[in-house]
C-alpha cells in the first residue's frame, strides 16, 4: 500500500481526538503518542482503543474523565491483546448481523511492561491467530505508573528502582529483550519501530500503514519518560533524535517480512551522546565504570550491524 | 444518559453511571491541568511562522490548530512542560516560571 | 415442540449456547469442559450458529475476549473448568465491575494441590465473591434449564451482571441422562434479542469503559454493583417463572425436599443432593422427620428465604463439596450459619466437607449425618462443628 503523502498541517487540522486535561505528567511522551496514533486514524472512520493498565490507562480514562473522543476499554495489565481479539470478534459478528456499518479500526495501546512482559502471552496469541488489528507498544523502558521497575524492555545499565546502581552493581544485568523482532516471527504483515523525530512524518506514516493493513500489525514507539529516565522534560525531542542518531532506537518496518530502514543517521553518534543526558545512566560516566559505555556501545552496534544486514 | 459533567465527588451511587461507564468523548477536557504549571510558555505571533511543530510535540493538545494555523495556548490544560519551547525553529515561544 | 433426548450435561449446555446462537464466543480446552466448545466448534463448522468462534491462548484470554465482545456489543459466552476458571478469576471480577452480562459455563472441578480432574467446588467456590450470578444444577436438564435462563437473568436492566452456570465436573458434565429439550424457535423466542443501550460500536455516542476509579467514586460503584446483586433476586424469579411458563418447569433458589414437617436437614449442592435425597427416602419410611434443601443459587445467596426454610428445623448439616481451610468450615456453611444467625429460634448447625477431588458420596454418608443430627438433638450436645466425610481417617470421622 502506497504511503498517502504527509502535511503537517493537514494532520494538525484534523479534529483532535485525545482530549486534553488528562492527568500524564507534563512532558510525557504517552500524550503525544497518542495524539499521533489517532491523527492516523481517517477522520471519517471510527476507533475502538483497548488499552492496558498503565500510566497511560489511570491518567487518560480516571473517573468520570476520559481523554479519549472514540471508544475505549480497559481491563486489565495483561490481557488488552485478548481484549482487543474479542472487539474484533464483535466487530465481525455485529458487521455479519447487518447491527453496524462503517469502518471501525481497533487499536491497542500497552506500555513496555504490559507489551514485552506481562501482556506477552496475550499479544502473542493475538499475532497468531491473525485479529485485525494494530498494537501499539508506547515503549519507555521500565514500569512507570509503579515507579521506574526494570522490565525486559530496560536497556543493560540503565538504573531502574529494582535494578538500583551501586557499589556492586552497574544497573540492569540484561540487554533489552527485542519484542519487534519477535512480532516480525509471529508473521504479522505489518511490524515497525519509529518515534518522534521531524515532523513526526515517520510515526504517522507508519502508524498510518500499521492500521489500514489487514490482519494484526504492531508498531513499537519509543517513548521517554522524563521522570523515569531522569532527563529534563523540553529535551524530549532532543532525546528521541539522539536515540536514533546513536543506532539505540532504530527506525525501520517489516512489511510482510521485508525489512526497511527508514531513517539513516548522517552521522552515527557515540552511544553515550543519548546516555549522558539521562540520570539512569549516570553511573556509567564514573570512573571505573568506563566499560559499561563500551559494552552499551558493542551492544548497539552489533545489533544495528545485523539489521542493516537484514535490510539490504 | 448521566453525562461526565454531572458526575462529581458529591455523587451518590444512583447518580453515577451504571459499571463507571461514560457515554462521551473528550470529557478530561473538564479538568483544568493548567493548574499544574510551574513553567509557563507564551507565543510570539509575530516571530511564529506556523510551520506547526510545536503542534504534535505537544502531549497535552493544547495548541489549538484550525485550518493549518495555530493560536495561543490553551492554558486551561497546557501543563507547561516546555517541549514547544524547545521543538520551535525560530524562537516563537518563550517558556518562563510562573510568576 | 420439545422432544425426548439423551444427552451428557456438556452437550445439553452446548445445545443451549446453540439454540441461544450467541455472537461470540472465546474458548480455551480443560477438563471436563473442553466438550462444550468441542460441540460448538462442530455447529460452527456445520453452519448451525454464526457466532464468532475463537480459540484463544489462555483462560485468562477468554474471559478477556468474551468481556471486550460484551462491551462491544454482542452476547458473549465461553465455559471452563477448575484451573481455568482459577486463573480467570482476575478478570471474573474486572467484568462483573464492568456490568458486562457475559455467561460462564462451569464445569466444576477440583482445584490443583494435587492435580486432579473429578468433582467439587473448590473452582467455583474460590470465586464466589467475584460479582457472579452463580447457579448450580443436580442434573442435565437442571444444567440446560440454567442456561437457557442465564442471558436473560445477567442482561436484565438493573442487573446486569454476568452469571456462571455450574453443573457438576463428570457427574453432570459426562454422564449421559434423559433430558427434555426445547424447540430452537420457543428458545430464541423465550431468551430474545441483545440490544444494549450503550456498546463500544454503537454509532450514535463512543463508549468508554473501565477507569480507574479514585476513592471518591469506587465505594459508590462497589455500593451500585452490590444493589444490582440484590436485583439480581428479583430477576432470577421473574424468568424462573416466565420459565415455568413458557416450558413448565418451576425454579426457584432452592429446591425444598421432604421439607414441611423435616427436623433434621441437610444443605446441599448439585447431584450430590441426588444421593441425599435417596437417604432422605428411605429414612422418611422408617419414620424419620428428615429433609433437605438443595442450594441452586449461591450467588445472590439467598439468605432470608433459607432462614424460612430452615426454621422448623432443630438441627442441620451444611454440606461443602469445598474445603476453606479457614480451619472452622467450609463456604456453603460460612454463608449458611451467617444467614441463619439472627434467627429467633435458630437450629444447631454444623459443617460437613465430603467428596473432594471426586470421592464418592454414598447414601450411607448421608445417612451417617441424619444419625450425626438425631444425636446432637438427643444430647443437646453439638460435638465438632467442622469435620470431613469420606476420607481414611484412623479416627471414626462422623460420629
Amino acid at each position: 500500500m502506497a504511503a498517502p503523502a504527509y502535511n503537517l498541517k493537514a494532520e494538525m487540522s484534523k479534529p483532535e481526538r485525545f482530549a486534553p486535561g488528562h492527568r500524564l505528567c507534563a512532558g510525557c511522551g504517552a500524550g503525544i503518542t497518542c495524539r499521533a496514533m489517532m491523527r492516523a486514524v481517517n477522520p471519517e472512520d471510527k476507533a475502538v482503543i483497548c488499552n492496558a493498565t498503565s500510566c497511560l490507562e489511570v491518567s487518560s480514562f480516571t473517573y468520570p474523565h476520559t481523554a479519549w473522543e472514540d471508544s475505549y476499554i480497559h481491563l486489565a495489565f495483561e490481557n488488552t491483546s485478548a481484549v482487543a481479539s474479542g472487539v474484533e470478534s464483535a466487530l465481525r459478528a455485529l458487521k455479519k448481523k447487518g447491527k453496524i456499518d462503517g469502518n471501525t479500526k481497533v487499536l491497542a495501546i500497552g506500555g513496555d511492561g504490559g507489551t514485552y512482559d506481562i501482556g506477552f502471552q496475550s499479544l502473542s496469541g493475538a499475532m497468531e491467530r491473525g485479529h485485525d488489528f494494530t498494537y501499539f507498544c508506547y515503549d519507555n523502558e521500565a514500569y512507570m505508573n509503579t515507579g521506574t521497575q526494570r522490565s525486559s524492555a530496560t536497556p543493560r545499565f540503565a538504573s531502574a528502582t529494582t535494578t538500583p546502581s551501586g557499589t556492586e552493581s552497574v544497573g540492569k544485568k540484561q540487554n533489552v529483550k527485542d519484542l519487534t523482532q519477535i512480532i516480525v516471527a509471529h508473521g504479522s504483515p505489518y511490524v515497525a519501530q519509529t518515534t518522534f523525530i521531524g515532523n513526526l512524518k515517520d510515526f504517522h506514516q507508519k502508524a498510518h500503514q500499521a492500521i489500514y493493513t489487514e490482519g494484526p500489525t504492531f508498531v513499537n514507539v519509543l517513548c521517554p519518560c522524563p521522570r523515569g529516565w531522569g532527563y529534563k522534560a523540553e529535551l524530549f525531542k532532543e532525546i528521541c533524535q539522539l536515540a536514533v542518531d546513536t543506532c539505540v532506537w532504530p527506525l525501520y518496518e517489516v512489511e510482510n517480512g521485508e525489512y526497511r530502514l527508514t531513517y539513516m543517521p548522517k552521522k552515527k553518534l557515540p552511544v553515550e551522546e543519548f546516555m549522558k543526558l539521562q540520570t539512569r545512566f549516570k553511573h556509567c560516566f564514573k570512573p571505573g565504570n568506563e566499560w559499561t559505555i563500551e559494552e552499551a556501545q558493542k551492544y548497539v552496534d552489533e545489533k544495528w550491524e545485523a539489521l542493516l544486514a537484514k535490510c539490504k | 444518559m448521566i453525562k461526565a459533567k454531572d458526575i462529581n465527588e458529591s455523587s451518590k451511587w444512583q447518580e453515577m453511571t451504571t459499571g463507571c461507564e461514560i457515554y462521551e468523548g473528550g470529557t478530561s477536557a473538564l479538568l483544568m491541568t493548567g493548574e499544574w504549571r510551574s513553567m509557563i510558555p507564551s507565543w510570539d505571533p509575530a516571530k511564529c511562522k506556523q510551520c506547526l511543530l510545536c503542534a504534535p510535540y505537544c502531549p497535552d493538545s493544547s495548541i489549538p490548530v484550525k485550518d493549518g494555523k495555530r493560536s495561543d495556548f490553551d492554558f486551561d490544560h497546557c501543563k507547561g512542560c516546555g517541549i514547544c519551547y524547545k521543538v520551535c525553529p525560530f524562537g516563537a515561544i518563550d517558556w518562563k516560571e510562573v510568576e | 415442540m420439545s422432544v425426548r433426548e439423551r444427552l451428557s450435561g456438556n452437550e445439553a449446555i452446548a445445545t443451549a449456547m446453540r439454540q441461544i446462537n450467541p455472537d461470540v464466543f472465546a474458548m480455551f480446552p480443560i477438563t471436563p469442559s473442553t466438550e462444550i466448545p468441542q460441540y460448538f466448534a462442530q455447529y460452527v463448522a456445520d453452519g448451525k450458529v454464526d457466532t464468532e468462534f475463537i480459540c484463544v491462548e489462555s483462560e485468562h484470554s477468554s474471559l478477556s475476549a468474551i468481556a471486550g465482545a460484551e462491551a462491544a456489543g454482542c452476547r458473549a459466552i465461553t465455559a471452563t473448568s477448575s484451573a481455568g476458571l482459577a486463573f480467570m478469576s482476575e478478570v471474573l471480577y474486572v467484568a462483573a465491575s464492568c456490568r458486562l452480562p457475559i455467561v460462564l459455563a462451569v464445569a466444576c472441578r477440583a482445584l490443583t494441590g494435587p492435580i486432579n480432574i473429578n468433582h467439587d467446588y473448590s473452582d467455583s467456590m474460590s470465586v464466589r465473591d467475584s460479582g457472579f450470578i452463580q447457579i448450580y444444577a443436580e442434573n442435565n436438564q437442571e444444567a440446560y434449564d440454567n442456561y437457557l435462563q442465564a442471558h436473560r437473568i445477567g442482561e436484565t436492566a438493573d442487573v446486569r451482571l454476568p452469571v456462571m452456570i455450574c453443573e457438576d465436573g463428570f457427574i453432570t458434565s459426562h454422564a449421559i441422562e434423559n433430558i427434555i429439550l426445547e424447540d430452537d424457535d420457543a428458545v430464541k423466542a423465550f431468551v430474545g434479542e441483545y440490544n444494549p443501550e450503550n456498546y463500544l460500536l454503537k454509532a450514535e455516542n463512543p463508549l468508554a469503559v473501565g477507569p480507574y476509579g479514585t476513592s471518591p467514586y469506587y465505594m459508590e460503584a462497589r455500593v451500585a454493583q452490590a444493589e444490582a446483586m440484590k436485583n439480581a433476586k428479583r430477576a432470577i424469579l421473574d424468568v424462573a417463572a416466565d420459565f415455568e411458563k413458557t416450558f413448565g418447569r418451576h425454579y426457584g433458589f432452592f429446591e425444598e425436599y421432604k421439607m414441611e414437617d423435616a427436623e433434621r436437614a441437610l444443605v446441599i449442592m448439585g447431584s450430590s443432593a441426588g444421593t441425599a435425597k435417596a437417604a432422605v427416602d428411605e429414612l422418611r419410611a422408617a419414620g424419620e422427620k428428615v429433609g433437605l434443601i438443595k442450594i441452586r443459587v449461591f450467588r445472590p445467596f439467598p439468605g432470608e428465604e433459607l432462614c424460612e426454610a430452615l426454621k422448623n428445623c432443630k438441627a442441620v448439616a451444611v454440606m461443602d463439596k469445598s474445603e476453606g481451610f479457614s480451619a472452622c468450615g467450609g463456604p456453603l456453611y460460612a454463608e449458611t450459619a451467617g444467614a441463619c444467625f439472627n434467627m429467633e429460634n435458630r437450629p444447631k448447625m454444623i459443617d460437613i466437607v465430603y467428596g473432594l477431588g471426586g470421592r464418592d458420596f454414598t447414601v450411607e454418608h448421608a445417612k451417617r449425618v441424619f444419625a450425626r443430627l438425631d444425636k446432637i438433638i438427643k444430647t443437646g450436645e453439638l460435638g465438632p462443628v467442622y469435620s470431613h466425610i469420606g476420607q481414611r481417617d484412623l479416627r471414626e470421622e462422623v460420629q
